[in-house]
């Protein structure tokens, strides 16, 4: 039996690295990419505490949480392409349209 | 699973993870990524995940990263040359996931976290348990997701068409462009 | 335990060696079978000291095709083009040889027989969602020659990647679609208890194929098969009339070989997976476990072991006659055009799954055989 210490490390960690992914990248794409990785640090928590539960709660709501990432991808990934259109970049410094 | 082959799994998440983030090209980045995944899915499967872990692979590894892939060809994008922001907010930024992830692991560290620890029901994981549950207590969540779906797609199409140009036949495109010189 | 385990090494690697010689059996089909088919002569030229032909033995090839042909492929020498990604180009054939090779695994060969009073069963993995396993694996095998395509710095390279990650993930589908059907059919994901599904027969004369029960999948898996193995008629990615060779245009040597052998693998994986879900696995026609009943009503007895060795037998007789059959469709077939490609799989093949799928559910409904 793994202890729960482990997964919950595991898990928190995966997600900060997501999150400093966001931050310092300034390509939308890599920084899109953060974001599935922390909802797979997510994922990873429900999926541990779900089989210590003994619950199929979790995994549950991992599957929505890929349809919905499914559907995430779809339309992100066209408004990034979208994006490139217009502008000729995805570099997230040079979209200052709407800063004030 | 013996605890040595989490950690080694858990090891391989992380590099990989940290890969995604600090890969300058776009393509290791995306491979990082699907290292991470597969990892993930592993210790899905280890905990008695099966199904789910087989659809992580089957979804993500097999459908939206290579839809990441695809819009990373048709952008063209290369390697980031220049610098990107400025290296103390790098820094911060750094500086800030490591504040994160330790006050998760706080949080989430057994101390403070109570888990009844209850035994797994037989067929845990199994399809028949995922459907049953899925089929039963989440049956509205199920078909409002299928909807967001059917959403997305429409979502995406529209979104990433391009607009048909405004004269589409051969005769008024001929008309059009001296008209589009005049403009100039 | 232990012995649990040694029987399931033993089996993985007997399992992928029944690949790679099935793939070399292909291999020889490629460059012989095929002059049968265009009525040419082939490969007839390396002997060894002469010896057959001074016994006036016709040259068959097969020192030529199995041994010259794969010896000067790897002592070629190993080319990486300027600006190329080295890593992942020497990743690459890997990539794409590995999924293929993992998924032999899951393929019941035999039913299951006793040795020294364990129960083993003749698969080298009995997973209870091996469908999703499969589902899984072949949907990493993209992974291979995308990246073969980008990390070559080619301008065919690049489009035969783009088109075969186009064509694979949407004959994916279609594909996927067959697979749910036979599933909702014999109501399991286990390919042991699909194949056991498929015993007996109906009034003693039709054996309870696949073939017989879901024959539109069994169009649509065989299509869709074919395609995502990339062979003629669907081999547009690596069109070498348009493409010169698409994506490993700029592979040598023993990475080129690594690719050739990945065709032939998954040629020979879609053959045993049509037999799994269509043909009836290791199931012979009429033959229970107590012998043939056979259509007259007559028991013809077989004692138990020839009874499975039978089955191991039937199942590779189906999977060379099936891959034969592969081999004739990619020889005599002219190539799709990308279009019409792309129209097959998506407005021909995945309407008529789904079409299916909602049919089986009916019918399953219907007659009321849900638990």
């Amino acid at each position: 039996m793994i202890p729960l210490t482990y997964m919950m490390s595991l898990s928190a960690i995966l997600f900060s690295i997501g999150v400093a992914g966001v931050i310092i990248r300034r390509n939308i794409l890599v920084m899109f990419m953060s974001i599935e990785l922390m909802l797979n640090a997510v994922n990873l928590a429900f999926i541990s505490l779900g089989s210590r539960l003994g619950s199929m709660d979790g995994q549950v709501i991992v599957f929505f949480v890929m349809t919905v990432a499914a559907a995430e991808a779809a339309v992100g990934l066209g408004i990034i392409l979208s994006i490139f259109r217009s502008r000729g970049t995805i570099h997230a410094d040079e979209m200052t349209l709407m800063r004030w | 699973m013996p605890p040595f082959l989490y950690i080694f799994l858990g090891a391989l998440a992380i590099v990989s993870a940290l890969g995604v983030v600090i890969q300058r090209n776009p393509i290791h980045s995306l491979l990082s990524l699907i290292g991470t995944l597969l990892t993930v899915a592993l210790l899905f499967i280890a905990e008695d995940a099966v199904v789910v872990g087989l659809l992580q692979i089957i979804v993500y590894a097999g459908a939206i990263m290579v839809l990441f892939l695809f819009v990373i060809w048709l952008l063209n994008l290369q390697t980031e040359s220049r610098p990107t922001g400025h290296l103390f907010l790098k820094f911060i930024g750094w500086l800030g996931a490591a504040a994160l992830a330790t006050e998760l692991f706080f949080i989430l560290a057994p101390p403070h976290l109570q888990v009844q620890f209850a035994g797994a029901p037989a067929g845990y994981g199994s399809m028949e348990s995922l459907a049953q549950k899925l089929f039963t207590d989440y049956l509205v969540a199920f078909e409002v997701t299928s909807f967001l779906l059917l959403a997305a797609i429409v979502g995406a199409v529209a979104l990433a068409r391009r607009l048909p140009a405004p004269a589409a036949d051969a005769v008024s495109a001929a008309e059009s462009v001296p008209a589009m010189e005049q403009m100039r | 335990m232990t012995f649990d385990l040694i029987a399931s090494a033993i089996k993985a690697v007997l399992m992928i060696l029944i690949g790679l010689n099935l793939s070399i059996f292909l291999l020889y089909f490629e460059r012989k079978g095929s002059a049968l088919i265009q009525n040419r002569i082939g490969s007839n030229r390396v002997t060894v000291t002469g010896i057959g032909k001074r016994l006036g033995m016709p040259n068959l090839g097969i020192i030529n095709t199995l041994v010259a042909d794969p010896l000067k492929l790897f002592t070629k020498e190993d080319f990486v083009p300027a600006g190329a990604d080295k890593f992942l180009h020497t990743l690459a054939p890997f990539l794409a040889l590995f999924p293929v090779m993992i998924t032999f695994v899951v393929i019941p060969f035999g039913d299951s027989i006793t040795i020294a009073g364990h129960r083993v069963g003749l698969e080298a993995a009995n997973l209870d969602s091996g469908a999703l396993y499969l589902l899984a694996t072949i949907g990493l095998g993209v992974y291979g020659v995308v990246l073969a395509g980008w990390s070559s710095n080619n301008r065919w390279s690049l489009l035969g990647g783009i088109r075969a990650t186009a064509q694979m993930i949407s004959y994916e589908l279609a594909m996927g679609l067959a697979i749910v059907s036979v599933i909702m059919t014999f109501g399991t994901l286990n390919l042991q208890e699909i194949v056991r599904g498929q015993g007996g027969s109906w009034f003693g004369i039709i054996p309870r194929w696949g073939l017989f029960t879901q024959p539109l999948a069994f169009i649509i898996f065989l299509v869709a098969g074919v395609a995502e193995s990339k062979r003629v008629p669907f081999d547009l990615p690596e069109s070498e009339s348009e493409l010169i060779l698409g994506y490993f245009t700029e592979y040598s040597g023993g990475k080129q070989a690594v690719f050739m052998l990945t065709d032939l693998a998954e040629q020979a994986l879609v053959a045993m997976l049509l037999t799994t879900f269509f043909l009836g696995g290791w199931q012979v026609p009429w033959l229970m476990p107590d012998g043939f009943h056979l259509p007259g009503g007559a028991l013809l007895a077989v004692p138990a072991l020839l009874v499975s060795i039978l089955g191991v037998l039937a199942f590779m007789v189906k999977v060379v006659a099936l891959c034969i059959f592969l081999g004739m469709v990619r020889w005599t077939l002219p190539r799709f055009r990308y279009d019409q490609l792309m129209r097959l799989g998506w407005k021909g093949l995945v309407p008529l799954g789904l079409l299916n799928v909602l049919v089986t559910a009916f019918v399953i409904v219907a007659t009321g055989s849900v638990q």
